[in-house]
This record gives structure tokens, C-alpha cells and sequence, in this order.
């Protein structure tokens, strides 16, 4: 298992290095010169031939992404054109919020989620499954960013229950509609794919052999069957998380949060490429990983799975 | 397509996604205001009178502005939605059915693409080509081949070994003949699952990016940009954020009960499980 898990991390470099050069293609060879957008309202030709010195941007790419891989193995993802401070800091400080808000989210989504799917799924075809299934269609469908303003306009501006938007350090009130927003729609695939998979599971002889052996229906529900449907919603967990560190660009925005995927778009509005080359790489790891994580998870709930070890 | 007349999200799709379509369609000729016409007196009417939904904050008439932001949706989605099926079926059939290294590429590719984050793919993408509509059209579709490919490849796998494509093999068939005219229709009820689902998704993606401001552009009317547009008066006027969003919600809500009808009508057997990807 050690070793699995060590070639598993050992893969990560060559598409890590493939992610940081086709990024680094995209953006490098883009028309459109980034000195003047750091330049601003200052278009004097000596002062934007200086800069363009100061950035290395006259030096041949190979060189320029040579050199960026030199930073990156000490921690160095270059200094943003537009703050003029080091790329890391700036991630190292948004990082965090994202990760606050993804488990945030992510919690909201399983707990709804399984809850709602399971409830379906119990008595299938019954009032409870109809509604549930309708919630979850309406939940896959609904724009996030909507949602988030309808949420807004509910709970803030009619009720006055929960804050608008803002980080407010770290307030748990604050954190409570991004949580809802970005979560919903996740809750409902969710709910789908536990519904689905439970429905499957609940078919089989073991289920029916727990049941005749007169255990508590509850308990043949929860503990032999929602434990053996539970492998596809693990893989929409992982999916979904890892999307969800890469910063959830729109619920951000809405709720002016702090986080990674703010501090991209703002880079892309800048045209600042260190910074956005350092919230790729770093958004493209937090993916990676998380996928390693769930394949690890899948070896855990499912045994089976565990001899082939190889599990791609 | 037995029992159609009984699947209840399958006609309640099938009625949203008709009723946004000849509205789109029509949308010139349902007699309502000019949508780019501002008038300044009439600045934030509420919903009722002379302006059935009400007017923006330049006294724009939001309804017209709506049927002008479905007509955007309805073309950036069917052109979207041309681009990533031609491409995702070709890659598709192609990777399943002749295999090898062709596969492999193919599908690592696929994994690739699906690998990044779909919006902020997007955004780096408009970002460097400038926003336009073109632009959208073009990641759009090019983003979206992957689900495609995924989906039709396993598809074809399976087709494959069928007697009826070995038959033509043994007949002399060449290889694209049997592409064409054998493999293919036969993906034809999956294609009809994944436009449905695509539109939806495509939907989406452009109002998001939109509200972003990196989709359609001013003057245009999108629904991304009306929703953005009534943020900042979403205490004085919150009928134009939520009036622009619900007609998008129900759109993209009809495009997916459609595609999951149909799926559940198509192909009885298959059981649970997603065609996975919005896009």
C-alpha cells in the first residue's frame, strides 16, 4: 500500500510539470502585453521598456519557464506584476478561506445529500422520494450565483437573519449561506447517486438475508446498505471538492470572499501572469491530490478493490 | 419511447424546454419594447402596467431584455453544443472502435480536459482571446467534447462485438462504413441524452461567464449580465435578479428533466448512474 500510494504521488510530477508549461504556453504566448496593464495610466516608452526589463518579459520562453521551475522547487512562485509581492504569500493567505469554505460546503452537500438520497431511496416511489427527487433536479439546475442572491435576498435584506457577504473573521454566520450556495448543487447529484446506488444495493441477497434474519430495518438500511452504496457518492465528493478548491470563482465573487478563486479572476482581469501561474499550479495540485485521496478511500470502504490495488 | 405519456419529468421538460424555445424563436415578434431602448423617466419600475416585468435601473423594459437574453442562450447553446458533439463523436467512435494507441491518446486527452476546472478553464480562456461571442462558442464547444467522447467510446465498446458489426466486418465493410452506417445511428437515442444535458450545461456556463463579464458584452442583454446588472438592487429592486434567474433556472431545469427523460425512455435497462460533465 506505502509503495501504491508512493508511485501514485511519484506520477503527480510529470503532470504537474505538463499543467505548469501548457499554463504557461497559454499565457506567455497570448497577445497582448502585460506591461501595460501594470504600467496603468503611465504609457511612457522608457518607463515600460524598464519594466518590461525588470519582468524579464524580452527573455526567450524556454528561459522564462526555465527559470520559473528553478523558483518553484524553493517555494518561489515569483513576484505578482501588480502588488509587486510574492505569488506564495498571496496564496498561502487565500488558500485557507478556500479550504474553509470547500469543507464548509462539502459538509452541507453530504449531510443533505446522503440524507435526502437515502430518505429516497427507503421507500421508493412514495410522496418523500417524489419530493426528494424534484429538490434534487431543481437543485442541479439552479446557477449558482443566483442562488447565492436569492439566498441573500431571503436571509439578509427580507429576514435579517445572516450576514450578506464577507469573511468577517472568520464568524461561523458568515460562513453559512457561501456553505449553502456552493453546496447545493453537489447535495443534489448527491442525492441522486445515493438514491441510485442504495436502490441497486437494497436488491441484493445479502439485504434480503439481513432482513430475514430479523435485523432492524433501520439497521439493514444504514448499516448494510447505505456502507456498500456509498462508493459512487464518494467519487462525486472527490469530483466536487476538488473543483471546489480550485476556488469557487462565482460564490466568491458574490459573497466577497476571500478565497483563491477571487484572487484568480482579478489576476486574469490584470493580466498578472506570476500570480495566475501560481494559483493554476496550485489549483491543479489541490485536484490531484484530492483525486489520490478518493482512490485511497475507495480501497478503504471497498475491499474488493484493494488486491487489484492499481485502481486508476 | 413507450409510456412517454406517464413519465412525469419527461413532460415537464419536454414543455419548459418548448416553451423557452418558442419564445426564443419568437422573441422579435411578441410585441414587447425595444430591449436596448433606455428611458429614464421609467427608471426601476416594479413588475405590472405598461412594463409586464418591470424596467431597469435606465428604464429598460426587462421583459423584452429576458426574450432577447433566451434568444442569446438558445444560439450560444445549439452552436455550442454543434462544435463538442462533432468532435466528441468523432473521438469517441473513433477511440472505441479502432483501439490502440489512438485510444489511449484520445483518452488521456479526454482525462486531461475533464481534469481542470471546467469555469476557470473558461475564464482563462476568454481571457486570452478577448471576450466575444465567438470566443464563448468556441471554449465552449471545445471544452465540452470530452463527456462526449467518454460516453460514446464505452458505448461503442460495447457495440462492437454485436453480431450485426461483426457481420459487416465479415462482409468486407470498410472501416468507415461501418462508422458511419452501423455504429453511429446506433449511438443516435445516447447523442439526443447528451444534447439535452449539454444545453443545460451550456446554458450555465455562458450566464456564468457573463455575470463574470467575460461572456456577452454590453449592450447585448444575457441573462448573466441582467442577473449581475440587478445585484446592486437587489434591495430595491429585487425583481430584476430574480425574475431573469428564475427564467433561467426553469430553462436549464427543462433541458435536464428532458435529458433524463429521455434517457429513462431510450433505454429502460441502464440503471442509475449520470452521463457525467455538464458541459
Amino acid at each position: 500500500m506505502r509503495r501504491w500510494i508512493l508511485r501514485r504521488l511519484l506520477t503527480l510530477v510529470p503532470v504537474l510539470l505538463g499543467v505548469t508549461f501548457l499554463s504557461f504556453l497559454l499565457l506567455y504566448v497570448v497577445p497582448g502585453d502585460p506591461v501595460q496593464a501594470v504600467a496603468g495610466e503611465r504609457y511612457d516608452e522608457a518607463v515600460l521598456a524598464e519594466l518590461r526589463e525588470e519582468l524579464h518579459l524580452d527573455d526567450p520562453l524556454l528561459l522564462r519557464y526555465g527559470r520559473f521551475l528553478a523558483g518553484l522547487v524553493r517555494g518561489d512562485l515569483g513576484v505578482s506584476y501588480v502588488s509587486r509581492e510574492p505569488v506564495s504569500e498571496a496564496i498561502a493567505a487565500t488558500f485557507p478561506n478556500t479550504l474553509r469554505l470547500a469543507l464548509a460546503s462539502m459538509l452541507v452537500a453530504v449531510v443533505l445529500g446522503v440524507g435526502l438520497g437515502t430518505a429516497a431511496a427507503a421507500r421508493p416511489g412514495s410522496w418523500l422520494d417524489r419530493i426528494a427527487m424534484v429538490l434534487a433536479s431543481a437543485g442541479i439546475s439552479v446557477p449558482v450565483f443566483w442562488l447565492g442572491m436569492v439566498l441573500i435576498f431571503l436571509f439578509s435584506v427580507k429576514l435579517h437573519w445572516l450576514p450578506p457577504s464577507g469573511y468577517g473573521e472568520g464568524s461561523l454566520r458568515h460562513l453559512v449561506l457561501p456553505a449553502i450556495t456552493l453546496g447545493t448543487a453537489s447535495a443534489a447529484l448527491i442525492a441522486r447517486m445515493t438514491r441510485a446506488s442504495l436502490l441497486e444495493v437494497l436488491g441484493q441477497d445479502y439485504i434480503r438475508t439481513a432482513r430475514a434474519k430479523g435485523l432492524h430495518p433501520v439497521r439493514v438500511l444504514i448499516v448494510h446498505g447505505l456502507r456498500n452504496a456509498l462508493l459512487p457518492v464518494v467519487t462525486v465528493v472527490g469530483n466536487d471538492f476538488g473543483s471546489y478548491l480550485s476556488g469557487s470563482v462565482l460564490t466568491e465573487m458574490i459573497f466577497a470572499w476571500p478565497g483563491l478563486g477571487r484572487y484568480t479572476l482579478e489576476a486574469v482581469a490584470r493580466r498578472d501572469l506570476p500570480a495566475l501561474q501560481g494559483a493554476i499550479l496550485v489549483m491543479a495540485l489541490a485536484f490531484v491530490l484530492v483525486n489520490l485521496l478518493v482512490d485511497l478511500s475507495y480501497a478503504w470502504i471497498d475491499p474488493r478493490t484493494r488486491r487489484e490495488g492499481e485502481v486508476s | 419511447m413507450a409510456g412517454w405519456k406517464r413519465h412525469g419529468g419527461f413532460l415537464a421538460g419536454a414543455v419548459l424546454v418548448t416553451l423557452f424555445v418558442l419564445v426564443a424563436l419568437l422573441g422579435p415578434w411578441l410585441g414587447l419594447a425595444d430591449p436596448l431602448a433606455a428611458d429614464p423617466d421609467l427608471a426601476l419600475r416594479a413588475p405590472g402596467g405598461e412594463h409586464l416585468l418591470g424596467t431597469d435601473a435606465v428604464g429598460r423594459d426587462l421583459a423584452a431584455r429576458i426574450v432577447s437574453g433566451a434568444r442569446l442562450s438558445l444560439l450560444v447553446g445549439l452552436l455550442s453544443r454543434l462544435v463538442a458533439l462533432a468532435l466528441g463523436t468523432a473521438a469517441g467512435l473513433l477511440a472505441g472502435y479502432v483501439g490502440g494507441w489512438l485510444d489511449t491518446v484520445v483518452m488521456r486527452l479526454a482525462d486531461m480536459t475533464l481534469a481542470f476546472p471546467a469555469l476557470l478553464l473558461l475564464i482563462a480562456i476568454v481571457a486570452a482571446f478577448g471576450p466575444s461571442l465567438l470566443t464563448l462558442f468556441l471554449a465552449l464547444g471545445l471544452l465540452g467534447w470530452a463527456p462526449v467522447a467518454r460516453v460514446l467510446r464505452s458505448q461503442v465498446l460495447a457495440l462492437r462485438k454485436q453480431d450485426y458489426v461483426e457481420a459487416a466486418r465479415a462482409i468486407g465493410c470498410s472501416r468507415r462504413r461501418i462508422l458511419i452506417r452501423h455504429l453511429l445511428p446506433a449511438c443516435g437515442s445516447t447523442l439526443l441524452v447528451l444534447f439535452s444535458m449539454g444545453m443545460a450545461g451550456a446554458i450555465i456556463a455562458e450566464g456564468s461567464l457573463s455575470f463574470l463579464g467575460l461572456g456577452a458584452q454590453p449592450p447585448q442583454p444575457s441573462w448573466g449580465t441582467l442577473i449581475r446588472d440587478g445585484f446592486g438592487y437587489l434591495r430595491s429592486a429585487p425583481w430584476l435578479t430574480l425574475i431573469p434567474g428564475l427564467c433561467m433556472a426553469l430553462a436549464v431545469l427543462g433541458f435536464n428533466l428532458l435529458g433524463d427523460g429521455l434517457r429513462d425512455l431510450l433505454d429502460p435497462n441502464r440503471s442509475g448512474g449520470d452521463y457525467a460533465g455538464g458541459l
